[in-house]
């Protein structure tokens, strides 16, 4: 008995001490006091009240502060829910975690995931300690510090950088970091600095530019507000009521707000005098019943105000009345005039050069666009174009080789190899599936165009679906490798991503492939003489049957690559070859059928006019797919054979 | 009060007295897409309603009866939602049915179910603006999603420039309308929020990004506000990360970006990007944990969980606590019975029924994750859905109260009922 | 040599076209036995919901008809009618939606302490019909929306109107072909884009919801209402297909077909080949429109997804699977495809388990439709209307080579290779 007591007593010790730290938390470190000073407000975590505790750390003047604020905001600390102490955790694979001292950083040991709740600081919370951490960072000997330094002013500017950042440009000796800083260093300049000389300076240094950070560093301080008065201070510019900065109404609503004139009375406040004075069955006198005009309810209420029971209408003497007045002005409210008014010449010269921009990024958003048409057009072009197929399985062609680069991610997953093995596995997969449906179905119909169109159109459902069943509904992932990241920057206003150069150089391979092999190789030349004359290019020894075949899986083959590129930059469903087979078809017609020429003018066209159209109403893409496709219509009544029209024989074929 | 303990009297009666009242089995419909467009989001949730019912039946069914799962395929054909819900209550004769997924679905449903007194939950978030005797909105209403993300946008982040993009359809143009006259209500001036609507799928994004971008030169910190739907989210982000926009330059909060959507996406260059739900499948309580595990034991390994999900989950079983409260799957006494009902939601709290329908759910707001997942960084107390929102005139006057009220849409100024139907 | 050739005594013209006859009684019979069947007057076996499924497919029967008018008489393979049924189903919804709000608003304003001013019963209805997609004013397109003569007259007008002048359009610049198909694929395609915009003013993707409940009907059953539907769909198939057999009778018809055949043919003849084509795609359009005019109100809610050029190309298929060219052929296979996808959607079909896979028709209906249809295409051109052939022994001429067109008699390729 004894011993069984004694066993379960050494069990419980046993169980009692295995939790306990290896090493106790030092409660009453430094830091840890500024911690649980501020205890509640870290747990809160908000950016609102975040501020002056995060100021406290920085401030301390503690040596472990960075590493408190940085690990805060890795979001490595925790705090145990019972003490609400701090600590520094990791988590274990078996759901337990590794405490560490705030401290010193030292291991306290293993402990249950449940009795601590990790910090979880939001991304205003994360600014806002980058931001106390630059002091620690800018004159770091590691360079990544420096440059995370940089990037946290550059965000997040605070006019105690100013000072901060002018002390560690001297010393840098990184060279590209110091152009950033000193780029910088005017930035704040123009932001922060007290002396207006010193600002303007600053702002004319920067001629030339037009960064979004200048920019968005000089439009504040060009900032107006119209105000009303007697007399018109210094520096501020007379405008009139009524003109086309301020309108009447605008001007009498700043009146209003002011409480230099009485507010319009308006229909609902009209209505609501009305129903208040309501007596028995009449308002004023007025039977209620007659109130349904709106006139009727004027005069009721004119009655009301005879009466003095409501105020009376404000009439368009009294706003003119009001109006004259005063004096009406716009201030400067961002700055004092001298450095605003540079400002805004600076701005002014830069709005030129920002347009200019914006046409040429647009052009290249239309260039990029186009491309992407051409190349989901490009196999139909040979389809539809040179054998006069309809093939509505064009845009399941697309499809197909896109989900092939998936599959093959699936296997390769290096990004770069895996998209080198699923270009010329896209083409097989698509080239035999053309071949397939050539044989099956479309050699027996090339005398009905109209039900290949409707026997392609059951493949396309039916492939659709198999998609479907076969790799769920859910969009699948397909990436791009590592070096198509990111964008090609020319500035900060024109940019184009690499994965868009590299679907256009695609476009223009493909171009260059199509043609090479048309018109310099046997297989183009026998293409060509099939589709001229059939019964004449058999007696020559040339066998149609092949040609076509050939021709065919060529045709898919490219859609399957057109799929694996569009599948990069956009996504990879069962569906999106349908949102490209009616712009593809359009691509064709409108450039022209059989001739590559007309296909790329054609894609250039619809790519330049959708995103025109996109420019002039921005807040609606919908309605630029709309118009370009009535336009297309329109384009395609009067000139029914495309942009560039086959003559003679060859058009009647 | 008392009409509660009248029908717990009733239940307690029928319980003891005729155990066999109800018909068995009990049949619940699922109206859920399995093909077309929908089907991707849609699909998970017949799965999710599959699981709940067979749950339930290891539990011992309802009233003594097995629960049988009715599945029909409305093919993401909005009309095919209205035959199919006749279908459902007038020749399968379903007690409840849980479906629906896009608002038009739901409003092609609504008169059929308001004509045959049929009872449905939706699950999804939705844009308000509406309530039904017949419907239980399980899914969040603009207050519980859009508005206080946009809050934590104005407050925790700092956004003083917001750009509105959606998918050109009701949900992204309601909530976008209420956000709008809800940012100006909060001092953002018109100009400094931005507009665009795009169309369903679409995947040619570098203009909108662009135009995003170009927003910050007045040197205001812009923030995102998405409510992009569906496949088309992957040529947004695929484009945000191309364009080098880091959560901390540009964030992007997004409303119908889950787990299942990000599953079509690498989300290495997307961390920190937000999204706001009522649930996240990373949220912390034991609850959730069993529910994960027996979601991934069912489904496989690499499938999610998401916010529909768990309102199907909260849903399902209330309905089940009122049924089991009324001792009758009848309509009526159903519905009287769920007012005020309590269950625990997936994320740790009590969601609780309100007498306008609506649920009184968590908002969680979560950072996307490189592993596809959610980190959840803020999380509010239960905030009660409002079907008619207070942030548009004609709408702020209107409430929706059909246990005390008996009306969806009772005008507090005149105090009368607009309609008993609702507004489809 | 005229006054000896006396003109053969014309014979009735159902006599001369049994066919018309057999179907209108055939139409007659089963509209009889549903109303007997149905929950409306009769004994309620079958069910509300499918008599509405059954009214619809009489109005998809309907636009099949005017497809195959336009496709397998003409020879114009239009993948744009759905657009013309789509603008019907709009025209009437619109004053569907407009009576029913106008009676909900003016009821609740009644109890306002202030009688209503006509502004103010605009606004309430405009807030209620577009507050759900985040507008409150009516745009310019619902001018007339108020009165159900006009928007009946909007019915056949507007679709009429767009045939013609896109019909006009097309045929002067002699685009034929796979380009004509094309090009109203791309009509559809912008109609129904244009309607995806809330600008539009047709409350864009939701489009217009709750048709079925006609207004100041709320006391009449749905039973009631979707059986009256039903015969007025039947009344417009019969007469539909009345006129349909009028049209392509006769000389009017041989032109037609003569066009369907070689169009360059029949202008070489001297007559005028535009005229023909536009009179049909016209008139297509409006029993296009009509039928869509009936049948959304059946439906409860049309949206521009309807519109979407799928849902033309479906037309087509169910035309071809039915069997071009012969109008009983159209009203078979809109009447079975679109009969069949109800059932298989609808989770009835049983799975069928091959022991390593289980078929679930929900996954694979849509693959075995699209491959029935390559099937058809290939192998049966003249599709289930052919089977009628091969019952009543009809042969077609044994000329050799594939034939160009559907009809027995169609010019073939043999002939045809210039």
């Amino acid at each position: 008995m004894m011993t069984y007591l004694l066993r379960v007593l050494a069990c419980l010790f046993i169980c009692a001490a295995i939790p306990a730290p290896a090493h106790a938390q030092d409660q009453a470190a430094p830091v840890q006091q500024v911690l649980q000073a501020h205890g509640e407000v870290i747990i809160k975590s908000s950016r609102r009240t975040i501020g002056p505790t995060i100021d406290a750390l920085g401030a301390s003047g503690l040596p472990e502060a960075q590493t408190v604020l940085q690990r805060w905001q890795d979001k490595e600390m925790w705090f145990e829910r019972e003490t609400g102490l701090f600590v520094f955790a990791q988590e274990q694979d078996d759901g337990q975690l590794m405490l560490f001292d705030v401290s010193d950083g030292a291991e306290i040991g293993l402990a249950d995931k449940k009795a601590y709740k990790q910090l979880k600081p939001n991304s205003g919370i994360r600014g806002l300690i980058a931001a106390a951490l630059v002091q620690f960072q800018l004159n770091a000997p590691a360079l990544e510090e420096r440059l995370v330094a940089v990037n946290s002013i550059e965000r997040d500017a605070d006019p105690s950088h100013l000072e901060a950042l002018r002390g560690a440009i001297e010393n840098e000796p990184d060279a590209a970091l110091k152009a950033r800083k000193l780029r910088l260093e005017r930035l704040l300049t123009i932001r922060f600095a007290q002396d207006d000389a010193e600002r303007i300076t600053a702002i004319e240094s920067f001629s030339g530019d037009l960064g979004v950070d200048l920019r968005a560093a000089l439009n504040p301080l060009v900032a107006t507000r119209i105000d009303a008065g007697a007399e018109v201070p210094e520096g501020a510019r007379v405008i009139e009521a009524g003109s086309e900065q301020l309108s009447r109404e605008d001007a009498h609503a700043i009146l209003v707000e002011k409480g230099l004139a009485r507010p319009q009375i308006s229909r609902d406040a009209l209505r609501a005098a009305l129903i208040e004075n309501i007596e028995g069955d009449a308002v004023a006198g007025i039977r209620v019943a007659t109130l349904d005009t709106d006139d009727a309810r004027t005069g009721a209420y004119a009655a009301l105000v005879e009466a003095g029971l409501a105020d009376p209408l404000v009439s368009d003497a009294d706003i003119t009345e009001a109006l004259q007045a005063v004096q009406f002005y716009e201030v400067f409210t961002g700055a004092p005039v001298s450095v605003a008014q540079a400002a805004q010449i600076a701005l002014d010269d830069i709005e030129t050069r920002v347009a200019l921009s914006q046409t040429a990024d647009l052009a290249l958003d239309g260039l990029s666009l186009a491309s992407i048409y051409f190349l989901a057009a490009i196999g139909l072009a040979i389809t539809f174009g040179v054998m006069g197929v309809i093939n509505m399985a064009h845009g399941e062609f697309i499809m197909m080789g896109a989900y092939t680069g998936y599959v093959v991610q699936l296997f390769v997953p290096d990004y770069t190899l895996s998209i080198l093995l699923a270009i010329p596995l896209a083409f097989a997969v698509t080239f035999g599936a053309g071949v397939a449906m050539e044989r099956l179905v479309i050699r027996w119909l090339y005398h009905r165009p109209l039900e290949t169109l409707l026997a392609t159109f059951g493949v396309s459902i039916a492939l659709q679906q198999l998609a479907k069943n076969i790799f769920g509904t859910q969009a699948r992932p397909l990436t791009a490798p590592g070096w198509l990241d990111g964008s090609w920057v020319i500035n900060d206003i024109i940019s184009i991503s690499y994965i868009r150069i590299a679907i256009f150089v695609l476009a223009l391979l493909f171009l260059g492939l199509f043609l090479f092999v048309m018109k310099r190789t046997r297989l183009g030349l026998e293409v060509r003489a099939v589709t001229q004359n059939p019964r004449m290019a058999a007696s020559m020894g040339i066998n149609p049957d092949k040609i076509n075949m050939l021709t065919f899986g060529f045709g898919s083959g490219i859609a399957g690559i057109a799929g694996v590129a569009i599948g990069l930059y956009a996504k990879v469903t069962s569906e999106m070859g349908s949102d490209y087979i009616v712009q593809s078809f359009m691509t064709v017609v409108v450039g022209g059928v059989g001739n590559i020429w007309g296909t790329l003018l054609g894609a250039t066209m619809v790519g330049f006019l959708q995103k025109g159209i996109e420019w002039m109403n921005p807040s609606n893409t919908l309605a630029a797919q709309t118009y370009m496709i009535l336009f297309i219509i329109l384009f395609i009544q009067f000139r029914p054979r495309g942009i560039i029209a086959l003559k003679g024989r060859a058009a009647e074929a | 009060m008392s009409r509660k303990l009248l029908a717990a009297t009733t239940a307690l009666v029928c319980a003891g007295a005729l155990p066999a009242l109800a018909d068995c089995p009990v049949k619940v419909g699922v109206l859920h897409s399995l093909s077309g467009t929908m089907a991707i989001s849609e699909t998970t949730l017949k799965d999710t309603m599959e699981m709940l019912v067979d749950q339930q039946n290891e539990k011992g069914g309802l009233l003594g009866c097995e629960i049988e799962a009715v599945v029909v395929d409305p093919a993401s054909d909005w009309p095919l939602f209205a035959e199919k819900a006749r279908e459902l209550l007038t020749v399968q004769e379903v007690d409840v049915i849980f479906g629906s997924w896009t608002s038009v679905s739901r409003k092609s449903a609504l008169p059929v179910l308001e004509e045959l007194n049929g009872l449905m939950f939706y699950p999804v978030q939705y844009e308000g603006e509406e309530s039904s005797k017949n419907v239980f909105y399980t899914g969040a209403a603009p207050n519980q999603q859009a508005i206080p993300a946009t809050d934590y946008f104005l407050e925790e982040l700092g956004v003083e420039k917001f750009a509105l993009l959606g998918t050109d359809y009701v949900y992204p143009r309601t909530t976008n309308n209420i956000l709008e006259a809800y940012l100006q209500d909060k001092g953002i001036a018109a100009e400094d929020i931005f507009v665009n609507y795009t169309p369903f799928g679409h995947s040619d994004w570098s203009k909108i990004v662009a135009d995003v971008v170009a927003l910050g030169a007045d040197g205001k910190k812009v923030g995102v506000i998405s409510t992009i739907n569906g496949d088309a989210n992957v040529g947004f982000y695929k484009e945000l990360a191309a364009a080098g926009i880091s959560a901390d330059d540009i964030p992007v909060v997004a409303f119908s970006v889950g787990e299942e959507e990000l599953a079509g996406l690498d989300t290495s260059n997307l961390v920190g990007h937000l999204a706001a739900w009522n649930y996240f499948q990373s949220a912390e309580s034991e609850a959730n944990d069993a529910w994960v595990a027996a979601w991934k034991a069912r489904m496989g390994e690499d499938r999610v969980t998401n916010d529909p999900m768990e309102a199907h989950y909260i849903g399902f079983n209330m309905w089940i606590n009122a049924a089991t409260a009324a001792g009758t799957t009848d309509v009526d006494a159903v519905r009287e019975a769920m007012y005020g009902q309590e269950f625990p939601n997936l994320t740790g709290g009590t969601a609780v029924m309100l007498p306008n329908h609506h649920l009184a759910k968590p908002v969680l707001i979560g950072e996307i994750q490189a592993d596809g997942q959610f980190d959840i960084i803020s999380q509010t107390e239960e905030v009660p859905g409002d079907a008619w929102t207070d942030f548009l005139p004609e709408s702020a006057v209107l409430k929706s109260d059909w246990a005390e009220l008996g009306c969806g849409m009772y005008n507090t100024e005149t105090s009368s009922c607009v309609q008993i139907k609702s507004n489809y | 040599m005229a006054d000896t050739a006396l003109p053969a005594p014309r014979r009735p013209f159902v006599a001369r076209y049994p066919s018309v006859l057999i179907f209108i009684g055939l139409l007659a019979v089963f509209t009889v036995a549903v109303t007997v069947l149905a929950e409306g007057f009769g004994i309620g076996v079958v069910s509300t919901s499918f008599v509405k499924t059954l009214g619809k497919t009489l109005c998809l029967c309907l636009v099949a008809l005017a497809m195959d008018l336009v496709w397998g008489y003409c020879g114009i393979l239009s993948l744009g009618h759905m657009a013309f049924f789509g603008i019907g189903g709009y025209a009437i919804g619109m004053w569907l939606m407009y009576a029913r709000t106008e009676i909900i608003v003016t009821e609740s304003l009644a109890a306002a302490p202030l009688p209503p001013t006509a502004q103010e019963i605009s606004d309430g209805i405009a807030t209620q019909i577009f507050g759900v997609v985040g507008a409150s004013e009516f745009p310019p397109i619902w001018t007339f929306a108020h009165s159900l003569p006009l928007q009946l007259l909007a019915v056949v007008l507007v679709p009429g109107l767009i045939a013609l002048v896109f019909g006009w359009l097309a045929f002067r610049s002699r685009v034929t072909g796979v380009y004509l198909s094309i090009l109203t694929q791309a009509m559809t395609l912008a109609l129904a884009l244009y309607l995806f915009q809330n600008d539009s003013g047709l409350r864009g993707n939701n489009g217009l919801s709750g048709l079925q409940n006609l207004p100041g009907m709320d006391d009449v059953p749905q039973a009631t209402i979707s059986i009256v539907f039903f015969w007025a769909s039947a009344l417009a198939l019969g007469l539909g297909y009345i006129v349909c057999a009028w049209v392509v009778s006769g000389k009017f018809g041989s032109v037609i077909r003569a066009i369907r055949d070689d169009e360059a043919r029949v202008r070489f003849l001297g007559y005028s080949v535009e005229a023909y084509k536009l009179f049909i795609f016209t008139f297509s359009a409006v029993l296009a429109a009509i039928a869509g005019a009936l049948y959304y109100p059946q439906a409860g809610i049309i949206n521009p997804a309807e519109i979407a050029p799928i849902a033309s190309i479906y037309l087509a298929v169910w035309v071809a699977i039915g069997g071009r060219g012969r109008l009983y052929g159209a009203v078979i296979g809109a009447a079975f495809v679109s009969l069949l996808s109800t059932w298989f959607t609808g989770g009835q079909a049983p799975d069928v388990n091959l022991g390593f896979y289980t078929v679930q028709w929900v996954d694979w209906w849509t693959i075995l439709l699209g491959l029935s249809f390559v099937c058809v295409t290939l192998f049966a051109p003249r599709g289930m209307g052919g089977l009628i052939d091969v019952i009543i022994e009809r042969r077609s001429p044994d000329r050799h080579g594939a034939d160009l067109g559907p009809e027995p008699g169609a010019l073939q390729e043999k002939e045809a290779d210039r």
